[in-house]
């Protein structure tokens, strides 16, 4: 028998807007001691699924319409709540997507953690806490009888999802369910925590409910994938079949959209130098010693980087939260204030430059945000938005101001008719198109994209990839690309620059890069990409179309 | 040069940010009760002179206190002074109280807190800890001096109260201001080399309205309250002039014997703040954008 | 934590002696002497008056003099109340003050966060509406008109209670506590809903539910604590509010506290006794706010643990 069996899972949302179906006849099982990896993009319906089955979806809006949710023989949707609520946490363990989030900021971490223990297994708190202490040293947290006394926030983020992990796992549950445990964090604990749930399942032999967006990560740890699209499954089965003969067209986009492969038409860049960075140093003041400390610790967030970007070339810009790859971009377009050295734009330095002379060259010279939904300003329809850098910089008068707008829709792949409508009318995808538009509307030589895609579904981001490489070629555009993910900045950068901890540790051609990293952080972060499987006949490009 | 908008993509309607608040404020029969509440009470107000059915100063010593009746809708005082007629004049002051108090927060509130927002830094720091110490003062206390040591002025009393609710305003336009100001579409305009006046204008005030907005609507029964509370202790509104205020005080002197004087203004201050409570909580729904997210 | 505390203290003198500045400044700038009103005065008698306030002295050496009374915790004599001095008037009256104001808060916030959080435990039901529908009444019937038709109805009418004095009568504290408590205990009702319902969307609350802990263990022990932070944050203006509400509760039920000392003061335009009253007044409420973000700090661990690193 399986361990859950799921049939015919129907969870709808009653909103305002009518009702939505996120989860429309799903049904799976999971053996013991098996991955299942749930796969979808956001909104597909796949966390609906599992938080359904232990009735922690918000209720109302939400309805569970119809199904059976059979877990070792018992129905989980039709029981008491309370005969349900003595399984979570005891037989079925879950671990949730934002450790910053997830665990109570005004409790510390032994008494969550002990929180299972005391209420389905009557341990008392002296037992419950021992128990507490081995199992965070079983998740890798060091000197664990003392940190069993901090709180969250004394933890970081990795730490804390092993704590959460901990937690799932404290009363030995038979299965574990983790919605997407490793999305909200770097690449390196990515990988460490992704070998820690896999060494505990093995060792426990438990069955794992894996949710996540990201089919590379699933590729190297499940044994089952059920690929979701809007609250249905696709397409089920072992993990080598769905990567190596997907049958749903569905799948084979989502496996396509992966960038994969190097640059597909490296573009040629000059020899002119458009940008000169010379040990550029910023700096932020810390003022969390309030004003009675006058400590004036300043941070560096970036440290005496000096780079070099060609005119025509798209260079990467790769590091780790905290790396001080935003800020380096900011500190270019004078978007922060720099504490020391210089940035030659076209001969110019911009550094102290003042506002007269700086706005005309602010026409040159242009940003794409990471998140489309704070990047646009909400009460201006799509023409607002565009209109505005067009008619600022004197590039179009009041006549011809409509025509160049819709020239711009069409150059980066808008429906004309949307001309009059607000951003909170389009899809993340969308958005992000009008912020390119936005972008490339002052025909700029240099653009500066912030994390660019790494807010959007991998289909999307495809998309968006396309799109950028497209405009680039067309306008022949100077971008510094910015990104925490690897795999993306190998598709789309001529040359990729490294930054950690504020300094810049290493700067190569891209295959160079990833064929021979000269510096060990560069090697660690390379090594912890999630390797899809190896099938080289997949790794296409992503569909050329452009909308 | 592509053609213009052609026949065949006719540009669709967009719905705005304040379309959608609307629509969501239409259907909250509450809040639209309490703005036809507040309409219909300003018109009585500002047509009083012309439509009281007595007048203001009208007495009728014979009859003395009546309890409501026919020719007097709700009643008559102890010299037979119909109560209508004195709740409505009533109502003038303290709805112009109201008003013009709110008025001096708002503009002092908003200016304050927008510079404070906007210049950040050490500007900020030293603006916003200026309204902590205000903040931190005994306001009541200081009006009642107030109005003990310059006399009891109208004019004064808009001042002082202004002057106490600003501070609330302030707080709240500056925390929106400097949120805003971290957000990716202020940082968009200013590399697009956008000068700050438009930045501020097309970009920041727009968005900093609706909050505004709300707040006021909660400004004015505060205020209203206050006026009443200090009418109520004599350092108000003087006779020959009126308030509600005025009124319940009167009203609590002879309550045990004529309570409608008692209970007709106070039903009036009563609904005027349910009105304007109600009417701030819907527009809070309505374009708090942190509500709309269900 | 101590040295937040210290800091914090730090701030409060400049404030209080804005507080005493302008109290001082705005009292002596009154139009009319205290001794003017009345009937005539012969001139000899006004100069021993005023030479036994130190009115003879130019206004800084008063400023200052008076500064150095209170430095010894002297507000100096009465002006109305000749041979007491305000010290007296203000240990007099203070306990009553503070006890009217202990029993409100009490009204205030055990009713307010009671209410708030069963309504916020089913929002858009019966039990969120009609919570929250008393507490818009409450909001709505200021002090001054609530106080009255409780009188009239329980005092009055059903004649339940007695309706004024202080201490005198069995009961005769009931109605000035629930009238001074229950405009607070609606914006508590409120607020506390509304900091529960924000809390219980966090994701932490989620955690604790698939931990499959009883519901009760998750409002009371997972949510309450962040649900009540902008209640224990509003406390100090509550208290500030509680002693100018006193000002009326006590004129309408007719007990001898600080607060209808200060409006009797003020209408008798006995100036020290205005000045005394406001420093004093002033000085418990910035200790009140004090108090009140040292707790607000308290029971948030970051907040805490941010400040003992910035050592």
């Amino acid at each position: 028998m399986m361990l859950l069996n799921v049939d015919n899972l129907n969870v709808h949302f009653h909103t305002r807007a009518g009702v939505m179906k996120a989860v429309d006849g799903v049904s799976f099982s999971v053996d013991h001691g098996e991955i299942l990896a749930i796969v979808g993009e956001s909104g597909s319906g796949k966390s609906v699924t599992c938080y359904s089955l232990l009735n922690l979806i918000p209720q109302p809006p939400g309805k569970i319409e119809s199904g059976i949710a059979l877990f070792e023989g018992r129905d989980l949707l039709s029981m008491q709540p309370d005969t349900l609520r003595r399984i979570r946490g005891n037989e079925i363990g879950i671990i949730f997507q934002d450790p910053m989030t997830s665990l109570n900021p005004y409790l510390t971490v032994g008494e969550q953690l002990i929180e299972p223990l005391l209420y389905h297994r009557n341990l008392n708190r002296q037992q419950a806490l021992k128990r507490a202490v081995t199992m965070l040293d079983e998740v890798g947290i060091a000197d664990p009888e003392t940190r069993i006394h901090n709180y969250p926030h004394e933890f970081s983020g990795g730490m804390r999802q092993r704590v959460m992990i901990a937690m799932a796992m404290i009363a030995e549950p038979k299965l574990l369910i983790c919605d997407e445990p490793t999305t909200a964090l770097d690449v390196t604990i990515q990988a460490q925590i992704l070998s820690l749930i896999k060494a505990l399942q093995k060792r426990r032999i438990i069955a794992v409910i894996f949710i996540s967006h990201d089919l590379a990560v699933v590729a190297s740890l499940a044994d089952r994938v059920a690929v979701m699209k809007e609250g249905r499954i696709v397409e089920t089965g072992p993990v080598d079949d769905i990567f190596q003969k997907p049958r749903s067209g569905y799948t084979r986009t989502l496996l396509a959209s992966i960038p994969s492969g190097s640059k597909p038409h490296p573009s040629q860049p000059s020899d002119q130098p458009l940008l000169l960075i010379d040990r550029l140093t910023t700096c932020f003041a810390d003022n969390s010693g309030g004003w009675l400390s006058r400590q004036k610790a300043d941070k560096k967030a970036v440290n005496e980087v000096s780079l070099t970007i060609q005119r025509g070339e798209i260079l990467g810009l790769v590091g780790e939260s905290g790396s001080g790859k935003s800020t380096l971009g900011r500190s270019i377009l004078q978007l922060v204030p720099v504490t020391s050295g210089t940035v030659i734009f076209d001969g110019t330095d911009l550094v102290g430059l003042r506002q007269k002379r700086m706005t005309p060259l602010r026409r040159r010279m242009q940003m794409i945000f990471q998140d489309p939904y704070a990047s646009l300003n909400p009460r201006m329809t799509v023409f607002d938005c565009l209109a505005e850098p067009l008619l600022y910089h004197g590039l179009a008068t009041r006549k011809t101001v409509t025509a160049q707008v819709l020239a711009l829709m069409d150059d980066v792949g808008l429906a004309r008719a949307a001309i009059r409508k607000y951003p909170h009318e389009f899809s993340g995808g969308q958005r992000q198109r009008i912020a390119i538009g936005r972008a490339i509307a002052t025909k700029p030589e240099l653009i500066i994209a912030d994390e660019p895609v790494s807010a959007l579904d991998v289909t999307i981001q495809a998309q968006i990839l396309v799109l950028i490489l497209a405009l680039v070629e067309k306008h022949n555009l100077t971008m510094l690309f910015i990104s925490h993910d690897l795999s993306v900045v190998r598709y789309i950068a001529d040359r990729i620059a490294v930054m950690h901890h504020g300094e810049l540790v290493e700067i190569a051609e891209t295959e160079t890069l990833f064929a021979n990293p000269g510096h060990d952080y560069s090697r660690k972060l390379l090594s912890a990409i999630p390797a899809l499987s190896t099938n080289p006949t997949l790794s296409t490009r992503p569909p050329t179309k452009l909308v | 040069m592509v053609n213009p908008i052609s026949a065949a993509s006719a540009p669709e309607k967009g719905t705005s940010l304040w379309r959608d608040g609307w629509v969501r404020l239409r259907k909250n029969h509450l809040a639209l009760f309490g703005l036809a509440v507040m309409v219909f009470f300003c018109v009585i107000a500002l047509l009083t002179p012309w439509i009281a059915p007595y007048g203001y100063e009208q007495q009728n010593l014979q009859l003395g206190a009546s309890p409501p009746s026919a020719a007097h809708w709700l009643g008559t005082d102890i010299f037979g002074r119909d109560m209508l007629t004195r709740i409505m004049y009533g109502s003038r002051v303290s709805l112009l109280v109201g008003f013009v108090a709110t008025g001096v927060a708002l503009v002092i509130g908003v200016l304050w807190g927008t510079v404070a927002g906007y210049a950040g830094g050490r500007v900020d720091a030293v603006m916003m800890r200026l309204v902590d110490i205000l903040y931190a003062l005994p306001f009541m206390i200081f009006i009642v001096l107030l109005m003990v040591v310059f006399g009891r002025n109208i004019l004064l009393l808009f001042l002082a109260i202004g002057a106490v609710e600003w501070l609330t305003m302030a707080r709240i336009v500056r925390g929106q201001v400097q949120n805003l100001r971290h957000q990716e579409f202020i940082e968009a305009a200013f590399s697009m080399g956008l000068s700050r006046w438009i930045i501020i204008r097309r970009h920041l005030i727009p968005n900093t309205l609706g909050p505004v907005i709300v707040y006021t609507t909660l400004t004015i029964p505060n205020v209203m309250l206050l006026e009443a509370f200090l009418s109520f202790l004599g350092l108000g509104i003087q006779p020959p002039q009126s308030s509600w205020g005025l009124l319940i005080s009167h009203g609590v002197e002879s309550m045990e014997e004529y309570p409608w004087l008692l209970i007709f203004p106070g039903l009036a201050l009563s609904i005027t703040l349910f009105a304007l409570n109600f009417l701030g909580d819907g527009l809070r729904d309505a374009l708090d954008p942190k509500a709309s997210k269900d | 934590m101590l040295r937040f505390i210290l800091s914090r203290l730090l701030q409060a003198i400049p404030v209080l002696l804005v507080v005493i500045t302008a109290t001082f400044l705005l009292v002596r700038c009154a139009p009319g002497g205290p001794f003017s009103a009345e009937k005539a005065v012969p001139p000899e008698v006004v100069r021993a008056l005023e030479a036994q306030y130190r009115l003879d002295q130019p206004i800084w050496q008063q400023y200052l003099s008076y500064l150095g009374d209170l430095a010894h915790g002297e507000f100096g004599p009465s002006f109305r109340y000749p041979g007491r001095t305000v010290n007296e008037l203000i240990a007099g009256g203070l306990p009553i003050t503070a006890e009217l104001a202990f029993y409100a808060m009490l009204v205030a916030i055990l009713i307010g966060v009671c209410a708030g959080v069963i309504a916020a435990l089913r929002p858009n039901t019966p039990q969120d509406y009609l919570p929250m529908s008393a507490a818009m009444l409450g909001i709505c019937m200021p002090s001054f008109l609530m106080g009255p038709l409780l009188v009239l109805v329980f005092g009055i009418w059903l004649e339940w209670l007695p309706v004024s004095g202080w201490g005198e009568l069995a009961g005769d504290k009931i109605l000035p506590a629930i009238t001074l408590g229950t405009g607070y205990a609606a914006y508590i009702a409120r607020l506390s809903r509304g900091g529960m319902l924000e809390v219980m969307t966090q994701d932490y609350i989620r955690t604790a539910r698939a931990k499959g802990l009883p519901e009760r263990v998750v409002v009371l022990k997972h949510a309450l604590r962040g649900g009540l932070i902008p209640v224990v944050a509003f406390l100090g203006p509550a208290f500030a509010g509680l002693l100018s509400g006193s000002f009326v509760v006590e004129t309408i039920f007719q007990i001898p506290g600080l607060g209808r000392f200060y409006v009797q003061a003020a209408f008798n335009r006995d100036y020290t006794m205005i000045l005394g009253t406001t420093v004093f007044f002033a000085t418990l409420i910035v200790l009140f706010n004090l108090l009140s973000d040292i707790v607000a700090v308290w029971i948030n661990p970051k907040l805490r643990h941010q400040l003992s690193r910035s050592r």
